[in-house]
């Protein structure tokens, strides 16, 4: 559905996109994964038609965006990371202009009806987008997306700003729409990416570092060997017994807690070894309570150091 | 480039600068209307011929928001990413302009009708000069638009509009100036003082026209090719 092939893009001499190679199935939600400024808005400006690529191609459905734009252009509805919305109008005036610009040829009413249900901005149809909230905002702009059902979706952090609650209601739209609609949705929140999305791509520096499934992506980059504990115990005493489990690397103790009646320990063992049990085991046979205990959050940061630090990249091109 | 142009137009009167443009407009050529009236004359050249740099200091007012305020609110993303040619794109921002534009113009209409009840005027010349205005309008509009295309700034785009204003009043004193021929009939040729003098004392010469016209095609052209380079800059 989507090919990207080689695309560069220069900013000066600054690298912004290094040949990025991808490509997106029919009905794929991709994620686009990578810090700020590492190149993702870059990539889908150029993928929409928006800017266009110092090298490279793009194909959507066989249309190349520069050779065919206008073939090309009427199979993606866009979100920018800014909504472009026209803060003069109202919801209803605004969706109007975009159904007559990207001269849709479905039926008029019905149709923008529906798609206000499908993001449930209904009840701001009215109102002037000046005064509607950054949520309401992202709604309308995601209306404007949906408007002559493209086949193709690029939503630029779609989340961005949205208070936790609406951010679970637009995942869950997101994926509903994953089932008639290509995808490619980018962030920089791994947890956000790992729900909705079928393949992830990651981005740094411009640079394609990994290409896989969400869940190869952080099993291969599991920190099992990384734990937080909370004991309740003397905390010399604990620390010394942790540090004697085979396989141990640190045990760094992080605070007090409770009111000084227990302490928090941050374990590292040897990468692929699993502790939890020999931990529990241990503290259970001295009678010290374990109060609680997790492995250490897989942040999108840890990922990147991780991608980062040897030098191809983990995954490299799937 | 309907969808463009009905937004546009809406944009106008949605915020106070259609309405202020418009009155401007209407005030002025009132008053060199009633100088028409005063001195017991049917030919409106007076009111045309004074227009003229109240219309290169109103079009920037016009202009100014036009392609700015797209590129500083990031909706040219949608207009740039939606499926229609760029020329389309530009030449449903022009019209609009154009169209408030001739809102302003079409009053000289009613000052023809008033006119004609005492006596009856010329009315090819009253049609030639309506057209210059129109033909002025439009050249001044395109270069306005140009100049918004340069920057997402409206306060820029509008003094860079006034700008090009004077510079095109002072290009007639600038020819006196030269004492080089070919270099004076040129900045001359330039003059748009010149050309819209012959509209307003009832010629119509073809070239006047094209002049124009040509000046229009040239700066609607640079605005396509502004928006092109920003995409591969």
């Amino acid at each position: 559905m989507i090919e990207v092939k080689n695309l560069v893009k220069l900013y000066g001499d600054k690298r912004a996109v290094d040949d990025v190679t991808f490509t997106v199935q029919k009905g794929e939600i991709l994620g686009f994964l990578g810090q700020n400024g590492a190149g993702k808005s870059t990539t889908m400006n150029i993928i929409t038609g928006y800017l266009s690529s110092t090298s490279g191609t793009v194909t959507i459905d066989g249309h190349e965006i520069l050779e065919d734009p206008i073939e090309a252009k009427k199979k993606i509805g866009y979100l920018p990371e800014h909504p472009p919305l026209y803060l003069d109008m109202t919801v209803k005036e605004y969706l109007g202009f975009m159904y007559e610009l990207k001269k849709v040829k479905l039926p008029r009413k019905q149709h923008i009806e529906e798609i206000c249900q499908v993001v449930r901005i209904t009840d701001v149809y009215n109102r002037v987008i000046k005064n509607l909230s950054k949520g309401y905002r992202q709604r309308v702009g995601l209306a404007q997306a949906l408007l002559g059902n493209p086949d193709v979706l690029i939503l630029d952090e779609p989340t961005v700003g949205l208070d936790p609650k609406q951010m679970i209601e637009i995942r869950n739209l997101i994926k509903s729409l994953g089932q008639r609609h290509t995808i490619i949705l980018s962030s920089h929140i791994l947890s956000e990416v790992q729900m909705t999305c079928d393949r992830v791509i990651v981005i740094n520096k411009g640079k394609l570092v990994a290409d896989d499934t969400p869940d190869n992506l952080s099993h291969s980059m599991s920190t099992d060997h990384k734990l937080l504990i909370r004991v309740a115990g003397p905390k010399d005493e604990v620390s010394k017994l942790l540090a004697k489990i085979p396989g141990m690397q640190e045990v760094s103790f992080v605070g007090e807690r409770e009111n000084g009646q227990a302490f928090d320990f941050s374990l590292e063992a040897d990468k692929g070894l699993d502790i939890r049990r020999e931990v529990f085991k241990r503290l259970a046979e001295r009678d010290w309570t374990l109060l609680g205990m997790r492995s250490t959050e897989l942040s999108l940061e840890d990922i990147f150091l991780q991608l980062t630090a040897d030098d191809s990249g983990n995954g490299g091109n799937a | 480039m309907f969808a463009i142009l009905k937004r546009e137009l809406s944009a106008y009167f949605a915020s106070p600068i259609g309405y202020i443009y418009l009155a401007v407009f209407y005030v002025f050529s009132g008053y060199f209307f009633f100088g028409v009236l005063y001195s017991n004359t049917t030919s409106l050249s007076n009111v045309f011929n004074g227009m003229f740099t109240i219309i290169m200091l109103l079009i920037p007012i016009l202009t100014m928001r036009l392609l700015s305020e797209d590129r500083k609110n990031k909706t040219d993303q949608a207009l740039l990413t939606a499926p229609i040619n760029l020329i389309s794109l530009v030449m449903g921002k022009f019209l609009s302009a154009l169209i408030v534009y001739a809102l302003g113009v079409a009053i000289t209409l009613v000052y023809a009708i008033i006119i004609a009840t005492f006596a009856r005027p010329d009315w090819m010349v009253i049609c030639g000069n309506i057209v210059g205005m129109l033909l002025l309008g439009a050249a001044l509009i395109a270069i306005g638009m140009f100049i918004s295309a340069l920057t997402e700034n409206q306060v820029i785009a509008a003094v860079g509009g006034f700008a090009a204003g004077f510079s095109l009043i002072l290009v007639d004193s600038l020819s006196t100036l030269v004492t080089i021929d070919w270099l004076s009939s040129f900045i001359s040729g330039l003059s748009f003082m010149v050309r819209y003098d012959e509209f307003t004392s009832g010629i119509l010469d073809i070239s006047n026209v094209l002049f124009f016209v040509s000046v229009c095609a040239v700066f609607i052209f640079f605005t396509v090719r502004v928006f092109e380079k920003r995409r591969w800059s």
